[in-house]
């Protein structure tokens, strides 16, 4: 059981690491992403595998590049998954059925790590190492690469829709930020107690020991805010996340790029007060999310905890209900859906924090890229709201913001809402869908649908208690996985491409400025409306519901 | 709008891509990894063995289990784990919590079935046995109890080994950790450890 101070205390501890880490690590992703050298080993590469690290891509080329690297992931993915018996370091599973197969190879390259499936008994070392952890890098790249491409558009001017090249981005982001922290990290995973090996299951005393090269994917499964966990219980098992400093370290991991990319944004468009005002609405909901997530884990609300004296169900000792509820925040806070405790159980308040944090569109702070480029959407909706009010053009960054530019946003918000929506109305119609649920009445509506937001906004994170392994599941929550994905980065990319076309207007009087306080209550109070009306009513009927009851 | 040519020629360039990631990040990175962490702490890397008498060891044929998972057991001499959801109970092959919700009637149900037997186990007050005790961990193999579930179980196992309960009661505090830096995680007894602490002494 948790006591408040040294709650508050960990948070402490986090918030003080991200503050050192945080500016050092913006700065050099901003250059990571700006620098025209590139390094003696990028070059060589670039050359043996034949792509043109600098042409300056039109944002339709940049977007096919995105969208053909991925669908070679997943034909990749798939495959492996479908052959897995044929393959060294399978422990002897056997290949992964067709549906579930699509439903992994979806859900890892579109950055959810949504999983069906129970590591420790249906893929083997090779799937998990060759497959997953590579998608695990190149997944976080390709959202870091979408973010950076939006940051140049707003920053050129006359530039004719080129947002730069996508590829230079994949692979500087990958070898330059994410391998590097990456293999750091990993090695510390392990002197802490996560295990790194290459054998199979063994034998010891009276239990089976698994094996497996766990830290590595484990690092990188924080660090680009994958989140599928080598095991099924992710990281609350012992061999992922074994002491509680391991897992401070594992939720540092998973905020650390998300908030330095609103840094590096800053940076990018020559205004660093920009980035910090991103970073502060961010730091504002997610403290927000933690606050009420810790209140209602230590408060223990619900029949359960009150029967049980505290809401220790689907927590661990070493964790506790604390540190449970801020992972658990920063988790649905970022795109992640790790989890260290398993989120059916949490009080039905906690659970409701959950999944309005990945409602929001995860943008507090949101996935490795995607976090920063939808909340400078709700910025650019923002500026409209109030240019609306004053009877101005809008304009963000110089940039103006006309109809074909707030269609393109209008699009982007409406996306998500309508794949979690139609989600849940054909889930919980459908007779396959029902057949899933664990509980019934209002936590079985909250399981299905924190299962549709989960899959539609790149999370991943579950209502463990869906079982979500059968055909119609895999394929509805594959497809929400893809769509959720891939419209909003297409819709980015083209306002990235108008962006970077339009001239730089220079400041006037009636120009709302984008970095002071008041902006950031603004887009903070834009940011629940614009969720609060779409989801409210699905809301009321799960988890206000059954917080009520 | 998408030109599926380009989109073919570009899917060309992204498999080039993708092999050559998959030769970094899926085979040289977690080789890597492991080479080092096998050399570095090869110990942890394997999964933190234990043998009989509480020394660490690589040696599967030795080791009694993982000084950090938690074990099934009901031998009424030793200290018990907490309720666990994973296959027949700490299966790490099918690590799992139970998933119910905090309202399930079955779940409120099962919370004061084992209120009553281990407040019978241990001849105490029901209203005494913490939270930990009564609840299914996360990952079904939790290593820990609470310190308050361990105080809670101190009698029983001292008359069950022929010690004082103060003999008891100090190896429950060697095998306590407290929370790191004093504000990371909980205080915790791991299990396993201080069951093998028990036995070194009730055996000596």
């Amino acid at each position: 059981m948790s006591s408040l101070a040294p709650a508050l205390g960990q948070i402490a501890v986090l918030v003080i690491a991200l503050a050192v880490a945080v500016p050092f690590l913006g700065r050099y992703l901003a250059h990571t992403y700006t620098s025209q050298r590139h390094l003696a080993v990028e070059r060589a590469s670039y050359r043996l595998l034949r792509v043109d690290p600098d042409a300056d891509q039109h944002w339709k080329t940049y977007a096919t590049s995105v969208l053909g690297f991925s669908l070679v992931g997943l034909l990749g993915l798939y495959a492996l998954g479908r052959l897995q018996e044929h393959l060294p370091l399978s422990l002897g599973y056997a290949a992964l059925p067709a549906d579930g197969a699509w439903n992994t190879a979806v859900s890892f390259v579109t950055n959810t790590n949504w999983q069906w499936y129970s590591g420790e008994s249906t893929v083997g070392h090779l799937f998990q190492m060759s497959g997953l952890t590579v998608q695990n890098f190149v997944s976080a790249a390709v959202g870091m690469a979408v973010a950076a491409a939006f940051a140049r558009g707003l920053a050129r001017s006359m530039q004719d829709g080129r947002v730069g090249n996508f590829w230079s981005d994949l692979v500087r982001g990958t070898v330059r930020v994410l391998l590097p922290i990456a293999a750091g990290s990993a090695l510390v995973l392990v002197a802490c107690g996560a295990i790194q090996n290459l054998v199979g299951n063994r034998t010891v005393g009276t239990q089976v020991i698994t094996g497996g090269p766990v830290a590595s994917q484990e690092a990188i499964k924080q660090l680009g805010t994958n989140g599928g966990g080598f095991y099924n219980v992710n990281s609350a098992h012992p061999f992922e996340n074994p002491t509680p400093f391991t897992d401070i370290v594992q939720i540092f991991l998973m905020l650390v790029i998300p908030f330095a990319m609103a840094w590096a944004f800053g940076l990018i468009v020559k205004d660093r007060r920009q980035g910090i005002a991103v970073v502060s609405v961010m730091a504002l909901l997610l403290g927000v999310a933690i606050s009420l997530l810790t209140w209602a884990e230590m408060a223990g609300i619900g029949l359960a905890p009150a029967a049980a004296g505290g809401a220790m169900e689907g927590k661990e000792v070493r964790f506790g209900t604390a540190a449970s509820a801020l992972f658990a925040a920063a988790t649905t806070g970022t795109s992640t859906g790790a989890v260290n405790s398993m989120h059916d159980s949490l009080t039905a308040p906690g659970g409701g924090v959950a999944m309005f944090g990945m409602m929001l569109g995860e943008i507090a702070p949101g996935g490795v890229g995607s976090g920063l480029y939808g909340m400078l959407m709700l910025a650019i909706v923002t500026v409209f709201l109030c240019g609306l009010m004053v009877g101005r053009t809008p304009e963000y960054l110089g940039k103006k913001i006309g109809q074909r530019e707030i269609v393109l946003v209008a699009l982007y918000v409406l996306a998500t809402p309508v794949l979690v929506l139609t989600g849940i109305a054909v889930a919980i119609t459908a007779q396959d869908g029902l057949a899933g649920l664990q509980e019934s009445g209002p936590h079985g509506l909250s399981e299905a649908l924190y299962a549709v937001t989960s899959a539609a906004n790149n999370n991943g994170s579950a209502f463990g208690g869906l079982t979500s392994g059968t055909p119609f599941w895999d394929t509805l929550l594959g497809l929400l996985m893809l769509l959720g994905r891939f419209l909003p980065i297409v819709f980015v990319l083209a306002l990235a491409g108008r962006f970077a076309s339009q001239q730089h207007l220079p400041p006037s009087a009636g120009t709302l400025p984008t970095h002071k306080p008041l902006f950031v209550a603004l887009l903070s109070g834009v940011a629940l409306v614009v969720v609060g009306l779409t989801y409210v009513p699905v809301l009321a009927l799960g988890p206000i519901a059954e917080s009520l009851s | 709008m998408l030109d599926i040519y380009a989109l073919f020629r570009h899917s060309l360039a992204g498999l080039r891509v993708l092999v050559a990631m998959t030769l970094l990040l899926g085979v040289g990175y977690p080789l890597l990894v492991t080479g080092v962490a096998q050399v570095a702490f090869p110990w942890q890397a394997d999964g933190s063995l234990v043998t009989a008498t509480g020394a660490r060891t690589t040696d599967t044929g030795e080791a009694v289990g993982s000084a950090i998972v938690g074990q099934a057991g009901d031998d009424p001499a030793l200290f018990h784990n907490r309720p666990s959801a994973a296959g027949d109970g700490y299966d790490l092959l099918s690590t799992y919590g139970s998933n119910l919700g905090p309202n399930n009637p079955d779940l409120v149900a099962a919370i004061e079935e084992r209120r009553a037997a281990i407040a019978e186990r241990e001849d105490v007050d029901p209203a005494a046995v913490p939270p930990d005790a009564l609840t299914a961990s996360a990952s079904g193999i939790d290593p820990d109890i609470s310190p308050a579930y361990a105080a809670l179980q101190v009698p029983r196992v001292a008359a069950a080994n022929g010690l004082s309960e103060d003999e008891v009661r100090d190896l429950v505090a060697e095998n306590t950790s407290g929370r790191t830096w004093g504000v990371l995680g909980e205080p915790r007894v791991n299990v396993l450890l201080l069951n093998i602490a028990i036995r070194g002494l009730a055996g000596s």
